[in-house]
């Protein structure tokens, strides 16, 4: 069949199908995508950036025509560092940065690495396998107030083993959901809840690394370690630009971990930039301010989007000559 | 296909450090997986006194009242029939907008293909909790213009999940489209078939994998979504991962139950997964290398 | 092509006009209308132990209802975690239900909105008027010198919960009655992993009940006359640092009670770890972890020093309480007038608080036997003579988090051993008021 085809468009004899068509009938294909994410996301996108703009308080809520337009107020104020909302919206800014940056690191390289090591066949593999995406299908609730269980300070499980049992760190019962110590709580949730997506995507990647490339590098007589590191690795690098921007993204604006872990005053060391919109906007009705900052905070991941998209494509294109 | 890919175990056993690292390194992460599965089972069983009290191993006094009384606490069998209902058609919904978008952005050269794709992944940045309430005044005020009540059905949850994990699909199959041979729905076209026939007689039969994994995520997407689920049901329409959050009442919060009902209500699930699993390991593999 | 852009633009110019002409659904200012007469929508808030319990409790009384004057009441019982969020999204959209319950402390916020039926004189008169509710629960119904937003339907009262069987064996006669009292008396009960007293650290709601009734005690409030906050005057500083010392100096409250915002202490109550809890209505739950009546002694929380509960410097308990409103969109004003009157009357009153230990705000319904248990004769006198309604300001929830979480943070500084002083309580307190005045 395909020989026929090349042979049809050799001979001229189909000229439309050997250039691509020019017609209406991809836009008609796109047409449910693009109405759907219209009435979805960008129309509501584009009403909350005019909203950005306007004293849209709980004054105004029953009737937004009347909210009052306030120019560039509403970001003069979350922007200005040196009052307390400015300086605060900064300080869960540079918390999330770390944070996401930790924890789509971690993510990373558990799934990497467990993707790796069971690449090849081992007794029980399928029911690991299958074990380790239970993180990802239960409900995000349950499974985060679980960890707020096991990280309670007097019964709690964690505490149990590091103080108890392992003796580590003194008799004294380490606060988890308090203080400094919140941001790797976070941290260990998030991680336990992304990594399995991670693992997934990598274990499929390694699928289609051709066999033969293994067999050729153990005739060479390259060990498994330099195995891995040679063949495994490399190839995974194309799967690991989508990875890690979905990761970026997910982790970023992750509103159910902290809501759940913390209620709705996070500790200051935990205080992720999106239950901090939360807590400017819903919490006291104050749309206007909270805009803003979800403006701003979206233009931030456009632009280190666009640069992550430019540096890694062209990084990958040199890497391949 | 799988013997061709993938190391070859035969030639080389792997030398005992590789082993032993190996088995290490899982067994730790299994039991990071597995810990807070064990302390979700054993307080699923315990009486609600003894659910808070001081962790213990091998817990005392096993109980499985909460495994009968999660069915009368709260609505728990129709909070589960909502969220097949509402998961199951968005992700059909999602898959099928996602087949055509991909589909016409693999094989077809348009105007505003890069602004497409490009808004499309934008709309992943803006935090939902900022946009809900436009949202919501714009189901509402359709509902009014045309007297369709959108708001609390579950309809108006089913269109906003779909979009919800469009992008993604769209993204994810885009690649698994390119990496069907381009010869074969041209051979289909001048066969006869159309453009759509191309698609669903070629196209999606080579690329049923990848619409798998497509859908798994867009399920996963639907079925644990909190927030707008809050705002946009009611008592008759509501989901199980707001429907959860009703064991924890005024006066008490029922934490075994909270725990004997996630466990439940994610077997299902579970199950469902490990069927899909060979077919969304493979798909997912051609939509993310491209 | 052409044809196909034009197409979007036009839907994309009437989707943005749909989305942006209205904003705020009707512009009915007049207050409701009477085009659907013969039903209407009640969104109850969850008092029950779960939701099939206020389910099965309202039904019938809607019944009743119904039978009486016709009108088929469709009733929602919505989870705390949602309502309020519901509520914001109705009142965005103007649409909502006719007649809805809200947390009294939310009612001068709702009434800034604008979305709720004043109850001027003539809607009281409508149900039998103003003077039949006991005085501090309408206080908490809206901003003062204005018409309230709603109307009390249920009370309750903070009131001190004793473990008497520790108090036996230590020897100890009588609850304290003054906060020196309560320091003497946890210090004796504070041992042997037992503690005196117990909080909810991370609860900011409850941080706020208690920091605001020893603001009154120490003769001062989070906000002034003209509604500007106050949070970091000496007296609110010396309140919150009292709170505070209850852990941080007296060490009368365990450390790990920092972190408590889930009910904990009321569970290490019952499970005999401290022998004493400042709540309000918490028979039910006591009861639901394993005690049995009679385990628990009910007492008047703690005044200063030499005095009695009563007014001003002696308030004891905020006013807490769900209040009942009419949705200002309602399209059936005279069936929800006549809902919350059925709702008011004497009889629903005793029915319903019965059901959940709650005080009826009516005061002719107070007089059944039923609200003349120990427990309860407490609370209504509690809330009959020493309790204050919270700050009734537009910014309350702001108030809320931000003091609360201040007190959430003090907290978590004298469990990790951190000293808790003057100044470091009122840079916390000044931080979070100027918090406010964005």
């Amino acid at each position: 069949m395909s020989t026929k085809s090349r042979v049809s468009r050799v001979s001229g004899t189909r000229p439309k199908s050997a250039r691509p068509r020019r017609s209406h009938v991809p836009y008609l294909l796109l047409l449910p995508a693009l109405l759907l994410e219209l009435l979805i996301h960008l129309v509501p996108m584009a009403m909350g950036i005019l909203m950005s703009f306007r004293g849209l308080t709980q004054f105004f809520i029953r009737d937004w025509s009347r909210a009052p337009w306030t120019g560039w107020a509403n970001y003069e104020l979350v922007l200005d560092v040196n009052r307390p909302v400015g300086e605060a919206l900064l300080r869960s800014f540079l918390t999330t940065c770390l944070f996401t940056l930790l924890s789509v690191g971690l993510c990373w390289l558990l799934g990497t690495a467990a993707a790796v090591f069971m690449q090849e066949s081992f007794r029980g593999r399928g029911l690991l396998r299958a074990l380790f995406l239970v993180p990802y299908a239960l409900p995000v609730y349950a499974a985060v107030i679980t960890w707020a269980f096991m990280f309670q300070r007097d019964n709690g499980l964690v505490n149990h083993v590091l103080h108890d049992q392992l003796g580590l760190g003194g008799s004294g019962h380490t606060f988890w959901l308090l203080g400094d110590n919140s941001f790797w709580a976070l941290l260990t949730v998030s991680v336990w809840k992304g990594w399995p997506f991670a693992f997934l995507i990598v274990t499929a990647a390694l699928q289609n690394i051709p066999g033969e490339l293994y067999e050729a590098a153990a005739l060479d007589g390259a060990g498994i370690w330099q195995q891995i590191s040679r063949i495994t690795l490399p190839s995974v690098g194309a799967v690991n630009q989508v990875l890690v921007l979905v990761l970026f993204l997910w982790t970023f604006n992750d509103f159910n971990t902290p809501f759940v872990l913390f209620g709705k005053a996070a500790p200051e060391a935990a205080d992720l930039i999106s239950l901090h919109i939360y807590q400017s906007s819903f919490v006291t009705w104050n749309f206007g301010t909270g805009s803003a900052m979800s403006v701003l905070l979206l233009l931030f991941l456009l632009l280190a989007t666009a640069g992550y998209l430019l540096v890694t494509t062209r990084g990958r294109r040199n890497g391949h000559g | 296909m799988a013997d061709h890919r993938g190391r070859p175990s035969s030639p080389l056993a792997p030398p005992l450090t590789f082993r032993v690292i190996r088995a290490a390194f899982l067994t730790l992460l299994s039991g990071f997986v597995l810990l807070p599965v064990y302390v979700m089972v054993t307080s699923s069983l315990k009486p609600l006194q003894d659910v808070a009290g001081r962790f213990r191993w091998i817990p005392t006094g096993l109980t499985a009242r909460p495994y009968i009384d999660i069915w009368h606490t709260v609505p728990l069998g129709r909070y589960f029939v909502n969220s097949l209902i509402v998961a199951g058609a968005a992700t059909a919904a999602s898959v099928v907008i996602a087949v055509f978008a991909a589909y016409a952005v693999s094989r077809h050269r348009f105007r505003g293909k890069r602004l497409f794709t490009v808004t499309v992944l934008s709309t992943q940045m803006f935090p939902g909790i900022l946009f809900l309430l436009p949202l919501f005044l714009i189901f509402v005020n359709i509902g009014n213009a045309t007297g369709i009540a959108l708001y609390g059905s579950r309809g108006a949850l089913i269109l906003t999940y779909l979009t919800f994990s469009l992008p993604f699909s769209i993204w994810m199959l885009i690649g698994y489209f390119d990496s069907v041979p381009r010869d074969l729905d041209e051979a289909a076209t001048v066969d006869g078939c159309g453009p759509l026939g191309a698609l669903l007689r070629v196209v999606v039969p080579a690329a049923v994998p990848g619409i798998v994994a497509v859908a798994v995520y867009a399920f996963m997407t639907a079925w644990g979504e909190v927030l707008f689920a809050s705002v946009m049901t009611n008592d008759t329409t509501r989901t199980l991962a707001v429907g959860l959050q009703g064991y924890s009442t005024q006066t008490d919060v029922y934490w075994n139950q909270i725990m004997a009902a996630s466990l439940v209500v994610s077997i299902p699930v579970v199950a469902g997964f490990l069927l899909l699993q060979r077919y969304l390991v493979a798909g997912l593999t051609a939509g993310a290398v491209k | 092509m052409r044809r196909t852009r034009a197409a979007a633009a036009a839907v994309t110019a009437s989707l943005l006009a749909a989305a942006t002409a209205c904003g705020g659904g009707t512009a009915n200012t007049g207050g409701g209308s009477d085009t659907a007469p013969k039903e209407l929508t009640y969104w109850a808030s969850n008092q029950g132990p779960d939701l099939a319990a206020d389910q099965a409790t309202l039904t019938p009384e809607l019944k009743k209802f119904e039978e009486r004057t016709g009108i088929k009441v469709k009733l929602e019982v919505v989870p705390w975690s949602d309502l309020l969020n519901r509520i914001l999204a109705a009142t965005a959209s103007g649409q909502g239900p006719d007649v809805l319950n809200i947390g009294n402390t939310w009612s001068s916020s709702l009434q800034a909105t604008g979305a709720l039926l004043p109850w001027n004189a003539e809607n009281f008169g409508a149900i039998g008027g103003k003077d039949r509710f006991v005085e501090s629960a309408i206080g908490s119904s809206g901003a003062t010198g204005q018409d309230p937003a709603a109307v009390p339907l249920y009370s309750m009262a903070y009131a001190l919960y004793y473990n008497k069987k520790m108090f036996q064996e230590a020897g100890i006669a009588k609850p304290p009655a003054t906060w020196d009292e309560m320091v003497t008396i946890g210090r004796q009960l504070s041992k042997d992993g037992k503690w005196a007293l117990g909080a909810e650290g991370a609860n900011l709601s409850n941080n706020i009940h208690q920091a605001f009734v020893l603001a009154k005690q120490h003769g001062a409030d989070f906000f002034d006359a003209a509604g500007k906050p106050t949070f970091d005057s000496p007296g609110a500083v010396g309140a919150v640092k009292q709170y505070v010392d209850l852990m941080a100096k007296d060490k009368i409250i365990a450390p790990g009670n920092a972190e408590y915002a889930q009910n904990q202490s009321l569970q290490d109550f019952a499970n005999g770890k401290t022998a004493m809890v400042l709540w309000q209505s918490a028979a039910s739950s006591f009861k639901s972890h394993g005690m049995k009546e009679g385990d628990w002694g009910v007492a008047p929380v703690p005044v200063p020093a030499g005095g009695a509960p009563g007014p001003g410097g002696n308030t004891n308990s905020m006013v807490a309480g769900i209040n009942l409103a009419v949705f200002k969109n309602t399209d059936n004003i005279d069936g929800s007038l006549k809902f919350v009157k059925f709702m008011t009357s004497d009889e629903e009153q005793k029915i319903l608080n019965k059901t959940y230990g709650s005080i009826p705000p009516v005061k002719a319904a107070q007089s059944d036997p039923a609200f003349a248990t120990d427990d309860l004769t407490v609370l209504r006198t509690t809330l009959g003579t020493s309790a204050a309604p919270l700050p009734q300001v537009p910014q309350e929830s702001q108030f809320e988090t931000a003091v609360g979480t201040a007190v959430k943070e003090l907290f978590a500084d004298a469990a990790a051993g951190r000293p808790v002083t003057t100044e470091s309580v009122k840079a916390k307190l000044t931080k979070a008021q100027q918090q406010m005045a964005s």
